[in-house]
């Protein structure tokens, strides 16, 4: 009976059978087609394996003075040493992992957060969607930098702060985005039929409304992940993000305060600087090929 | 013995930004153990919204201002979440018009199917399926265990449909609420769909409240018949009753406008003029007094149900002087 199936299955001419393919082909099928967001893919994939073996790759260890201070690219130094001589091209990596594990994190919270606060709101409606929502406003209207770089001040910065000052600060806009995803679901039919079956709530919520929403929630995060690696590099460039000496790349740049690293000594600010916009705009264009590929009302 | 289903009195009301309607006016009825009532009438005169307050689904802005629903003895109206969830989909069920909505599309009907099972009984996952398996073969799904790993979009709409009723009679309810099931349906896969509900509802003994604006599947399918008009009951009785002596005449224009395979071929088909009124409640005397080619000054006065034996009524002043004569309108 199986074998059988699998001969029916390779009669078929390759191509031809696009209704019988899985909703994970589609989407992967169609992905591939953003060839912009395959490189990315690839950019993205080389930057977090090269952050994830840094102990292995690190020719040196990233705190520790290894050379002379401040010296150019060398054959020895890859990417030069610097104020203090410790080795830049193993700080990049240690760096690099430190700043992908921030915007991962307080990527990860905010999602908990903006979808259990959006699924309520959404779900229950009345007073509970509108003390939610009106609280998601306020947040959402406050001056962003000015409030993480308060909460960094009340509480010491350190990257587990950092993590959960960044996780909490950037949850509205998944919150808005499941809750008008929720309005709509629950006066779906099947919605009301689980209702009828007498399925539990929690059955609803979470195995009924959420799985419809996870598209629109995964294009969300990748910009939120973006940003929030955006975020760090800025507060620790300010220096009230990651302390040092744990380099981070928000950290590094903190070099090109001075006048003298800015127009003398490229190679302290470049690389950290290129490696955040390759990040960035990696992370961006997947997220863009990921909202065509998984629109299942994108045809084709 | 008492009534599977007792509706007294229900009164539906939405709010809105422009004022609350009464949407379903004091309407009385009965559903017995084993029975078939049908609910007929337009679109917008209150049928699916009677199912869903007896369902407690009203969505935000409705809610039941007065009466009761009491089923298998019990209040419905009066139970908390909890205690609707134990009866919904075990013993009172419903089945919506659209199959094209009612099915989750992130999951296979196999699936869906089985967590309605498991939410209702002990069984494990695998006596479940099992049973999920074993229900889809009753509802004449083909290749009931292959058809368990379909999802929603690969089905045809008949398919569907055979999956939701496979999914509402996975606990043995005793009551089916069915709002149009074949709506969304052409005319073969009708038959067929209510000729499944019809044989499923002899084997099990199970009542069944059909709401349609289809006066054939009626006639097909019920033991009694409810005539719905702009929020209240117009007219009921035994089917056969109802439809061989029609007294109100919006039952008797609805009638009217079902073509016949004996008409002659002259005969037009004759509409009702007019539409449902939308905003009903306000309307003191007879609710369908301004389409109605019988209107007499005493329309315009409220309208009580008059008893025309043989557990037939209507609401309507007219026809009950004109029986009391002797005479139709």
């Amino acid at each position: 009976m199986k074998k059988n199936r699998i001969d029916e299955k390779n009669k078929k001419p390759p191509g031809t059978d696009l209704a019988g393919e899985s909703y994970l082909h589609m989407v992967f099928r169609r992905f591939r087609r953003h060839h912009l967001a395959a490189v990315s893919l690839i950019v993205l994939g080389v930057i977090v394996c090269a952050a994830l073996l840094s102990p292995v790759i690190a020719p040196y260890e990233p705190n520790e003075i290894a050379g002379p201070f401040a010296q150019a690219p060398s054959r020895d130094f890859w990417l030069g040493t610097d104020q203090i001589g410790r080795d830049m091209f193993s700080r990049l990596l240690y760096a690099t992992r430190i700043s992908l594990l921030v915007g991962v994190m307080a990527t990860a919270i905010s999602t908990v957060i903006g979808v259990l606060l959006g699924l309520v709101a959404g779900y229950f409606g009345g007073l509970a969607d509108m003390i939610i929502m009106r609280f998601t406003d306020m947040v959402m209207s406050f001056p962003y930098i000015l409030l993480v770089l308060v909460a960094a001040a009340i509480f010491r910065p350190g990257l587990w702060n950092i993590i959960l000052i960044l996780g909490f600060v950037d949850w509205p806009g998944i919150a808005r985005l499941v809750r008008g995803n929720v309005l709509g679901l629950r006066e779906t039919n099947f919605v009301k039929g689980s209702l009828v079956a007498g399925m539990p709530l929690r059955h609803i919520l979470f195995s009924e409304i959420l799985p419809n929403t996870v598209a629109p929630i995964l294009v969300y995060a990748t910009s939120v992940l973006a940003l929030s690696i955006l975020d760090e590099a800025a507060l620790s460039f300010l220096g009230q993000g990651v302390q040092p000496p744990t380099a981070s790349l928000g950290n590094m740049l903190n070099g090109a305060q001075s006048l003298t690293v800015l127009t003398k000594q490229p190679w302290l600010w470049l690389p950290p600087g290129l490696v955040i916009v390759c990040i960035v705009i990696a992370i961006n264009f997947i997220g863009d090929a990921l909202r065509d590929a998984l629109d299942p009302n994108g045809g084709r | 013995m008492p009534h599977l289903l007792e509706v007294h009195n229900l009164t539906t009301a939405f709010t809105g930004d422009y004022g609350t309607h009464t949407t379903v006016d004091h309407i009385d009825f009965y559903v017995d153990q084993g029975e078939v009532v049908c609910i007929v009438g337009e679109s917008g005169c209150g049928k699916s919204v009677t199912s869903l307050s007896i369902m407690g689904l009203l969505g935000r802005g409705g809610a039941v201002t007065d009466g009761s629903v009491f089923f298998a003895g019990k209040n419905i109206l009066s139970m908390t979440e909890q205690e609707l969830d134990r009866i919904r989909g075990n013993e009172l069920t419903m089945i919506f018009q659209d199959p094209l909505t009612s099915l989750n599309p992130l999951f296979t009907i196999g699936n869906q199917i089985t967590e309605s099972i498991r939410a209702h009984t002990d069984l494990t996952r695998k006596e479940a399926k099992e049973r999920a398996v074993d229900l889809l073969a009753q509802v004449g799904m083909p290749e009931a265990q292959e058809a368990m790993k379909k999802y929603p979009h690969t089905l045809s709409g008949g398919m569907r449909q055979r999956a939701m009723i496979a999914m509402a009679l996975s606990c043995d309810p005793k009551l089916l609420i069915a709002d149009e099931p074949t709506t969304a349906l052409d005319v073969t896969i009708q038959a067929q769909i209510m000729g499944l509900l019809n044989q499923l509802r002899r084997e099990r003994n199970m009542s069944m409240i059909l709401i349609t604006h289809d006066i054939g599947l009626v006639a097909n399918m019920a033991d009694r018949v409810l005539v719905m008009y702009a929020g209240q009951i117009i007219e009921e009785g035994n089917a056969d009753e109802l439809f061989a002596n029609p007294r109100h005449p919006y039952t008797k224009a609805l009638l009217n406008t079902v073509p016949s395979i004996r008409d002659s071929a002259d005969r037009k088909l004759q509409a009702i003029p007019g539409m449902v009124p939308e905003r009903y409640d306000d309307i003191a005397g007879c609710r369908f007094a301004d389409r109605c080619p019988h209107r007499t000054g005493a329309c315009d006065g409220p309208q009580l149900l008059y008893s025309f034996g043989k557990g037939q009524a209507a609401r309507c002043v007219v026809a009950a002087n004109g029986h009391d004569r002797g005479e139709t309108p």
